[in-house]
C-alpha cells in the first residue's frame, strides 16, 4: 500500500534529519512509530500523510509515484487517509458533528446524507452526548475522541495517529488503543507515532524505530 | 411520478423528525465552515466601508466638478453677441433689426433678442454708475444669439454677412473665452481624475492588506481543509464567497452612507444658496453629480469586493503553497 525506498530529508541546507528510509506498509497492518523525542515521528507521518516532499528517494502510495501527482491529485489521495494530530486540530467555532463531518462534506456530500453515520460514529466514541458542543467545552480526551473520530468518519484505508495518548490518563490511553485496534480489525491499517513503551507494550504489533534520522523495523 | 416525489417528501420528513434540531438553529443548512461573525470579519467590513466611503466621496465630488465644467463649455459655446456701434448716416434700428434678420436666417440660430436701448444703458450701470444721461453717448447696442443644442453654426458666413449688410456690426462668438475655459475644465477634470485614482489606488491597497490580516487569523481553518483532502478550488472557493459578503456588506454600507452624504450635501448646498452663489450656479452650471456618479459609487463597491474576494482566495492558494 505504501513503499518508501531510499527517502531522505533535510530542511533547506541543514544536515538530513530522516536518512535512506526504505520500508513498507501493507494493507490492514497495524505498527507503532517509535524513536526518542526529536527523532522525526512527526515528520515521518507529514511525510506519510503528502504534507512534506522528500528530498530524495521514491515514495509509493496506493500505487502512485507521489512526486509525479498535481496538488489535487495529491488532495483525492488523502482523502483515503486519516490523520489524528496531536494537537487535534478541530474547529473552535464548528460543534463536534460539523468537526467530524468535515471529510464528507468537502467531498460534496450533504448534512441529510451523512447525518446518522456521524451520530453513530460519535456515539461509539463516546461524545454522543456532546454532538453539538463546541471543542472549547470538550476536555483533552473528549477532543481526542473527536479527533479520531474526524480521521475514519470517511472509512480511510490509512489512519495515522501522532502521540494520540499523550494527552489523556492510562485508563483513556488503554480505550484508545483498542478503538484502534477495532478499526484495524475492520481493515485499516494503522500507524501509531508514540514514545509510550508501556501502550506498546500492551498489544504486540510491528515497530518501526527511527534512530539518528534511519527506520530499523521489527516485524 | 407524483407518488414518487410524495413518497420522497415523507421520506424526507421522517427523516427531519428523527433528528434532533441544532441548538439555537431553526434549519440546519447553514453551517459556514469559515465562521461569518469574528472580530477581524467584523474589522475587515468596517475597514471596507471606511475606504468605499472616502472612494465614493471623492468620485461623487469629481463627478459633479466633471459636470459642471462640461454643461459650462456647452451652455456658453450655444451663445454669441453681435454688437452694432452707431454710425452716422444710419438708423441704428434699421440696423438692429437687419442684423436680426441676418442672425436668425443662419442654419442653427434658434433666437436673436436685440436688448433695447434702456437694456444696453442698464448693462453700463455697473461701470458707469447711475443716473447719468447716456443719449449723447454712441452706446453701441447687442443682439444675444442662441444656438440651438448640438448645432454647428457657420459663424464666418454670418460674420461676412453682417459686415456686408450692417453698418456698424460685428460678431463675437466667445472662442477665445471659451478656449481658456475649456482649458481650465480640462486641467479641473485632469486634477479630479488623479486625485480619485490615488484615492482608488489607497482604497485598493489598504482593502489588501486588511484582508490579507482578517485572512492570517482563518490558517487553521484553511490547512485543517487541505489535511482532510479538501482541493484547493474547494478551500478557496469557501474563502473567496465569505470575502465576497464582507467586500459587499462593508462596501454597499460605505458607498450608500457616501450617497447619503453628497445628496445632503447638494440639498444643504442649494438651501444656503444666496445671490452670489445663484448668480455663480447660472453660469457654471449646477453643482449635480448625475448618473456617472452614481454609477461610479456602484463601480467602486463591486470593485472593492471582488478586490476583497480575490485576496482572500490568493492568501489561500498561498497558505496551501507552503503547507506543501
Amino acid at each position: 500500500m505504501i513503499h518508501f525506498e531510499n527517502v531522505g530529508l533535510r530542511y533547506g541546507l541543514g544536515p538530513e534529519i530522516l536518512r535512506d528510509l526504505t520500508f513498507d506498509i501493507a494493507p490492514r497492518s497495524f505498527q507503532f512509530l517509535s524513536g526518542p523525542s526529536g527523532a522525526g515521528k512527526s515528520t515521518l507521518l507529514r511525510l506519510l500523510f503528502l504534507t512534506l516532499k522528500p528530498t530524495r528517494g521514491l515514495i509509493t502510495l496506493f500505487d502512485h509515484d507521489t512526486a509525479t501527482l498535481s496538488a489535487d491529485s495529491l488532495a483525492v489521495l488523502r482523502r483515503r487517509i486519516g490523520v489524528v494530530f496531536q494537537d487535534f486540530r478541530l474547529l473552535d467555532h464548528l460543534t463536534t458533528f460539523d468537526n467530524v463531518a468535515l471529510p464528507l462534506r468537502v467531498l460534496g456530500r450533504d448534512e441529510e446524507s451523512y447525518y446518522e453515520e456521524v451520530a453513530e460514529l460519535l456515539n461509539w466514541v463516546g461524545l454522543g452526548e456532546h454532538i453539538w458542543s463546541l471543542p472549547p467545552v470538550l476536555s483533552g480526551g473528549e477532543k481526542q475522541r473527536a479527533a479520531i473520530a474526524r480521521a475514519v468518519i470517511a472509512r480511510p484505508q490509512l489512519l495515522l495517529a501522532d502521540e494520540p495518548t499523550g494527552n489523556v490518563d492510562p485508563q483513556l490511553a488503554q480505550r484508545l488503543l483498542r478503538l484502534f485496534i477495532e478499526l484495524n480489525k475492520s481493515g485499516t491499517s494503522v500507524v501509531i507515532a508514540t514514545h509510550d513503551i508501556a501502550l506498546m507494550d500492551q498489544y504486540d504489533a510491528r515497530r518501526l524505530v527511527l534512530h539518528d534520522g534511519y527506520i530499523h523495523v521489527y516485524d | 411520478m407524483t407518488r414518487g416525489l410524495a413518497a420522497a417528501l415523507r421520506k424526507g420528513v421522517a427523516r427531519m423528525r428523527r433528528r434532533p434540531l441544532r441548538p439555537g438553529r431553526e434549519t440546519r443548512g447553514d453551517v459556514h465552515i469559515v465562521p461569518r461573525d469574528s472580530i477581524a470579519a467584523n474589522a475587515l467590513a468596517a475597514v471596507v466601508a471606511i475606504m468605499t466611503f472616502l472612494a465614493a466621496v471623492t468620485s461623487g465630488g469629481v463627478a459633479m466638478v466633471i459636470g459642471s465644467a462640461n454643461e459650462w463649455q456647452a451652455e456658453v459655446a450655444r451663445e454669441m453677441t453681435i454688437q452694432i456701434r452707431p454710425t452716422p448716416g444710419h438708423d441704428i434700428e434699421a440696423e438692429i433689426s437687419r442684423a436680426q434678420q441676418l442672425a436668425l436666417a443662419a442654419p442653427g440660430v434658434v433666437e436673436a433678442r436685440a436688448y433695447s436701448r434702456e437694456e444696453s444703458d442698464r448693462l453700463l450701470e455697473p461701470w458707469l454708475g447711475s443716473g447719468l444721461s447716456l443719449d449723447d453717448l454712441p452706446v453701441p447696442r447687442m443682439i444675444a444669439v442662441r444656438i440651438a443644442r448640438g448645432a454647428v453654426v457657420d459663424t464666418a458666413a454670418l460674420r461676412q454677412s453682417l459686415a456686408r449688410d450692417v453698418a456698424g456690426a460685428s460678431l463675437d462668438d466667445h472662442r477665445s473665452g471659451i478656449n481658456r475655459m475649456r482649458g481650465v475644465a480640462k486641467a479641473a477634470i485632469a486634477g479630479g481624475m488623479g486625485v480619485f485614482g490615488l484615492v482608488l489606488a489607497a482604497t485598493v491597497l489598504s482593502v489588501t492588506f486588511a484582508t490579507r490580516g482578517a485572512m492570517a487569523s482563518n490558517r487553521p481553518i484553511v490547512e485543517v481543509l487541505h489535511f482532510v483532502g479538501a482541493k484547493e478550488a474547494y478551500i478557496a472557493t469557501q474563502f473567496q464567497r465569505h470575502f465576497l459578503w464582507l467586500g459587499l456588506k462593508g462596501g454597499a454600507l460605505g458607498g450608500i452612507a457616501a450617497l447619503l452624504f453628497l445628496i445632503l450635501a447638494e440639498r444643504v448646498s442649494g438651501l444656503f444658496m444666496g445671490a452670489a452663489e445663484a448668480e455663480a450656479a447660472a453660469v457654471l452650471g449646477h453643482f449635480s453629480m448625475g448618473f456617472t456618479g452614481y454609477a461610479v459609487v456602484a463601480a467602486e463597491v463591486g470593485l472593492i469586493a471582488a478586490v476583497t474576494a480575490l485576496t482572500s482566495r490568493q492568501v489561500v492558494i498561498h497558505t496551501l503553497r507552503n503547507i506543501e
